[in-house]
């Protein structure tokens, strides 16, 4: 790949931006638009980017493959495990009452942890959809 | 009035983007108007006061799926072949014309019992929207209603979907993922597609 001054200046310009705007909208989805789908897209839009520039090596050694795919269980590990957790609280499967210390506060904290894991799983496999059609050209 | 003109003029955009997608063959281009007609669809959201469903569509139909169809691209050929051509036809063209016509007007007949945008009275908006509207703020404290809907009220269809998009994952790595030494037949194959 022959080396773009201006691509490889912009895309490292840009993407500690857009991994920083899609913690703001993983985070902020309370209170504004968005939420764990969109933030995992967005954030897998950043490691795409440098994917693009940089090559698919040098993207892979970022983050391995096999870290992907360990990151995509854990996101649904997380959501199905505050499920677990409110159970062994005695309430019902994902009711986050109990978590916390009062009603709105363990909504609050359910909420949190339940979008997190919906953002794991969705960037990672996104990122891994990408690997595999992009690294299929290579031989 | 304003609303009346953007709601035009973004919808005979979608249009012409439609039409220009059927009528093009250069896969290049039809994946770049796939990206525009998914913004011009994220922007018809934005005009309905759905800026959740705005973001979704923005980031996932103009974003990643025109990179992943380029993906592909970069793997196929940048032209679809004209096959209506040589291809014989089994059939006089006026029959499918027909059935469209026909499914067109039944579904423009449908919509004349949809109530109107927004209307009050309609059954989306009396039953459990209400609901949602006057508890959400004081169940969970989250002011984005869309988030506690998604995330608290309707936990399961969201662990629903978080898993469906994780199988997808699986399934692309089952197929095409990882590496795997290419058997010879295969590669052969590969090599002799270019005029097949």
């Amino acid at each position: 790949m022959k080396p773009d001054l201006i691509l490889h200046v912009i895309a490292k310009f840009l993407i500690p931006l857009i991994i920083l705007f899609a913690l703001y909208v993983q985070f902020h989805g309370d209170f504004g638009p968005g939420g764990g789908f969109q933030a995992g897209v967005i954030f897998s839009a950043a490691f795409i980017l440098y994917s693009l520039v940089f090559g698919l090596d040098n993207a892979e050694k970022i983050i391995p493959a096999h870290w992907l795919r360990i990151l995509a269980a854990l996101g649904v590990l997380i959501y199905a495990g505050v499920g677990i957790a409110s159970l062994f609280l005695g309430a019902n499967y994902l009711d986050y009452t109990p978590l916390g210390s009062n009603q709105i506060a363990g909504q609050h904290i359910g909420i949190l942890l339940v979008e997190l894991g919906v953002g794991i799983t969705v960037a990672a496999a996104m990122l891994i959809m990408f690997f595999a059609f992009a690294g299929r050209g290579r031989e | 009035m304003i609303d009346i003109v953007i709601d035009f003029t973004l919808l005979s955009f979608l249009v012409i983007t439609a039409i220009a997608i059927v009528r093009m063959t250069n896969l290049f281009a039809i994946v770049m108007l796939f990206g525009i007609f998914s913004l011009l669809s994220a922007g018809l959201f934005v005009v309905m006061d759905a800026p959740d469903v705005a973001f979704t569509e923005a980031a996932v139909g103009a974003g990643i799926s025109t990179v992943l169809m380029l993906a592909t691209l970069a793997l196929t050929k940048h032209a679809e072949k004209p096959s209506f051509e040589e291809a014989p036809r089994g059939h006089k063209p006026w029959l499918p014309l027909l059935v469209v016509t026909v499914t067109g007007a039944a579904l423009v007949y449908g919509t004349w019992d949809i109530p109107g945008f927004g209307a009050p009275d309609a059954p989306a908006q009396t039953h459990v929207a209400q609901y949602y509207i006057e508890n959400a703020m004081k169940d969970t404290g989250v002011p984005n209603i869309v988030t506690a809907v998604l995330a608290s009220y309707r936990g399961f269809d969201t662990l629903g979907e978080v898993t469906v998009i994780f199988t997808a994952a699986v399934a692309v790595l089952l197929l095409i993922g990882g590496r795997r030494s290419t058997p010879p037949s295969r590669s052969k194959a590969e090599g002799t597609s270019d005029e097949a």
